[in-house]
């Protein structure tokens, strides 16, 4: 096993994947970077720094810098996907879905339905998401649950090195769209991570830990958090269930349920606002399916209902803390 | 163009304001006080100040992620602005927008923009209310040469000139949209007023460190526009002096780029040539206004540093709906 980051472990799986099958091409804003200056292609290595090393190795046909133009990168990625390419796309923020929504949302998710099953779209838009910058209300959002929703897309939140390796890698050998969010806090994140080979299969949450009491489910920077929350209570004997979801389409319902059963107690913890969201959404499901089993009403740690502000002091107020988790469980376990 | 002595030292205190604000926040940055991204306008005063000094209140501008050099030209409050940058309570927006998202629609400034191309159509939405208006006013919007590129960009220049609308587009070219070069990004032999032109637009082209030039242009441009001929671009050409955001170690700069282009295409040193040169001002009448321009920006970081946070019980305040 290797150490490294959640950047480094993406880059090394673009250039393992890019190596390995030549349809692979890269494509979107400074990618490359420096492009057209003096400095020339690569004085910048993408924006987030996951791209170095790439233009030189695949060259301008299969690493492409594209203008300010959302629409026409996911766009040309849906192309070159129903042409035999797999683009990996690049938004550099995920808030610029707005930008090219049309061709995520009524184009690439729709291919292989609409054209009755008989079309692959192996396209992979890499999305930078999440708050804890002070990037404020269009450079921060979690946009998760909005493509979860849509029909025809995968979507996919690595929270560990090895699991970007592994889900990166299952993106890359699938055929079908796939959103694939990277924190923009956990890209230095270390941990080890597999050699050689190494997928993770979409729809399998992570067990981060078992303890027994309550099920906290999370996904992304949330299941960090979770895990203090789980520290906290742990001192005073209570036993979580932390559940990485990985993917939220396809979503692991069977682990979720499963750990519900046993604890009869469910949190779940979502860094969006709390309307129509991933949080509403589990806990419905599991309200409908383990209904009996359960001890307490499901409890929902999100955002408050509000975009996101630039104040450091309002924005760690709206992001939801250890703090809220923490509280969330005692909730939970007072309720009779 | 006549302008007059307190017109000139209008100007002149504008762009200086400007490149305080700026030369200061690119120190204050380095303490770590100030998060998240913060774009710098410092090289460009020329363009923000030729331009909206020739606006009113009401002609409406619509400015980018690097907006601070059109807030400041438009007339934005400057502590105001600098307590935003610093998040807290008095700032122009409570503390919510940021360096990215000042706005203030007093003074006409319909916000900077953390979206690359959202702002243009924007500013074919506030010339459509102009014209409904029938006062003469105009919607402004600023593009980069990155911005250029958006099909926001294009969609708007068309709905102008399909509804002969007064606005009026802005194009900084920089030359640089983040790492990326005006030579590789922009497709039209790095021409952006011809794609104007190509929408059917008139278009204007001028030198944007040069004041006196872009004030010029921009004089024909207005006059044309407010007498009813519908929309019209201006590609001005320009210098930006530090990175894409603060942090950025421009490694995509070419070998003595900065030093050349802060030599050889100063605005304010050349304002200063010129009207000292022509016996307009005095080096004395502009040192003066360097005093007071730099007591100004002190002012407003030891302001901006002793103000309040907001109170993060206002955190989801002004969304409509507000749920427990
Ligand atoms: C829709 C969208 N895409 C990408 C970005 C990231 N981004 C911010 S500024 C910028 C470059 C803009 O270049 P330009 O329009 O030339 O303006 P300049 O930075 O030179 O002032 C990019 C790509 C963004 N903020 N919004």
């Amino acid at each position: 096993m290797a150490i490294m980051n959640i950047r480094e472990a993406i880059v090394s799986t673009l250039n393992a994947e890019m190596e390995r099958d030549s349809d692979i091409i890269l494509l979107g804003e400074d990618v490359v970077g420096g492009n057209g200056t003096a400095g020339g292609p690569e004085a910048i290595g993408g924006i987030w720094g996951t791209s170095p090393g790439l233009w030189k190795k695949f060259g301008p046909e299969r690493v492409i810098d594209t203008p300010i133009s959302e629409s026409a990168i996911i766009g040309a990625a849906a192309g070159a996907a129903l042409s035999g390419k797999r683009p990996v796309a690049e938004l550099m923020f995920a808030d610029f879905v707005g930008v090219s929504l049309d061709q995520i949302w009524n184009q690439m998710a729709k291919f292989r339905y609409m054209f009755g099953g008989k079309t692959k779209c192996p396209a992979v838009v890499r999305l930078v998401y999440g708050a804890g910058m002070q990037t404020a209300a269009q450079h921060s959002q979690s946009v998760y649950a909005m493509l979860t929703a849509m029909p025809g897309l995968k979507v996919v939140l690595p929270t560990t090195p090895a699991d970007a390796k592994g889900l990166l890698t299952e993106a890359l050998r699938g055929d079908d769209p796939v959103m694939f969010f990277e924190h923009k806090t956990l890209y230095g994140v270390k941990g080890e991570v597999p050699e050689g080979d190494h997928r993770q299969r979409f729809g399998e949450a992570r067990v981060v830990r078992e303890g027994g009491d309550v099920t906290v489910v999370a996904c992304g920077r949330m299941v960090n958090f979770s895990e203090k929350a789980a520290d906290a209570v742990a001192k005073d004997g209570v036993g979580i269930d932390l559940l990485d979801l990985r993917t939220t389409s396809p979503l692991d319902e069977d682990a979720i349920l499963e750990s519900v059963e046993q604890t009869g107690r469910l949190v779940v913890v979502d860094e969006s606002p709390p309307r129509c969201s991933l949080a509403a959404d589990i806990a419905a499901m599991v309200t409908e399916r383990a209904f009996t089993s359960l001890k307490a009403p499901p409890a929902m740690v999100t955002a408050p209902h509000s975009p996101i502000p630039f104040a450091r002091n309002l924005e760690r107020a709206w992001v939801p803390s250890p703090q809220k988790i923490e509280e969330a469980v005692r909730r939970v376990l007072a309720f009779r | 163009m006549q302008l007059n002595r307190d017109e000139l030292l209008g100007a002149y205190r504008r762009m200086k304001t400007i490149r305080e604000f700026e030369e200061r926040l690119h120190e204050e940055i380095k303490t770590g006080e100030i998060g998240g991204f913060t774009h710098l306008y410092a090289g460009q005063e020329a363009v923000a100040v030729g331009i909206c000094d020739q606006l009113t209140v009401d002609d409406k501008i619509v400015s980018t992620h690097r907006g601070h050099g059109h807030c400041i030209a438009k007339g934005c409050d400057v502590k105001g602005m600098m307590k935003e940058i610093y998040g807290r309570a008095g700032g122009l927006c409570k503390g919510r927008a940021g360096s990215m998202h000042i706005a203030d629609l007093d003074v006409g400034m319909l916000g900077a923009n953390g979206i690359v191309g959202g702002g243009a159509p924007q500013a074919v939405g506030a010339a459509i209310a102009a014209r409904i208006d029938g006062k003469g006013r105009v919607g402004v919007t600023f593009s980069g040469d990155g911005a250029c590129n958006q099909g926001t960009t294009f969609e708007a220049m068309n709905l102008a000139v399909v509804t002969k609308v007064p606005a009026i587009f802005v194009f900084e070219n920089n030359h640089y949209s983040e790492h990326t070069g005006d030579a590789y990004a922009v497709g039209t032999s790095k021409d952006i007023a011809s794609r104007a032109e190509g929408f059917g637009m008139k278009a204007w082209r001028a030198n944007g460190c040069d004041f006196f030039e872009t004030y010029a242009a921009f004089t024909e441009l207005l006059e044309y526009v407010r007498a009813g001929n519908g929309p019209a671009a201006i590609e001005l050409d320009t210098e930006r002096y530090y990175g894409h955001f603060e942090g950025d170690p421009q490694r995509y700069r070419g070998k003595g780029e900065l030093d050349r282009i802060r030599a050889e295409r100063d605005c304010l040193r050349a304002f200063r040539a010129r009207v000292t040169g022509a016996a307009l001002l005095t080096d004395e009448d502009l040192d003066a206004v360097d005093a007071e321009v730099l007591a100004l920006i002190e002012e407003a970081v030891a302001e901006a540093r002793a103000d309040e946070q907001p109170d993060p019980a206002t955190v989801a305040d002004d969304v409509y709906v507000e749920y427990y």
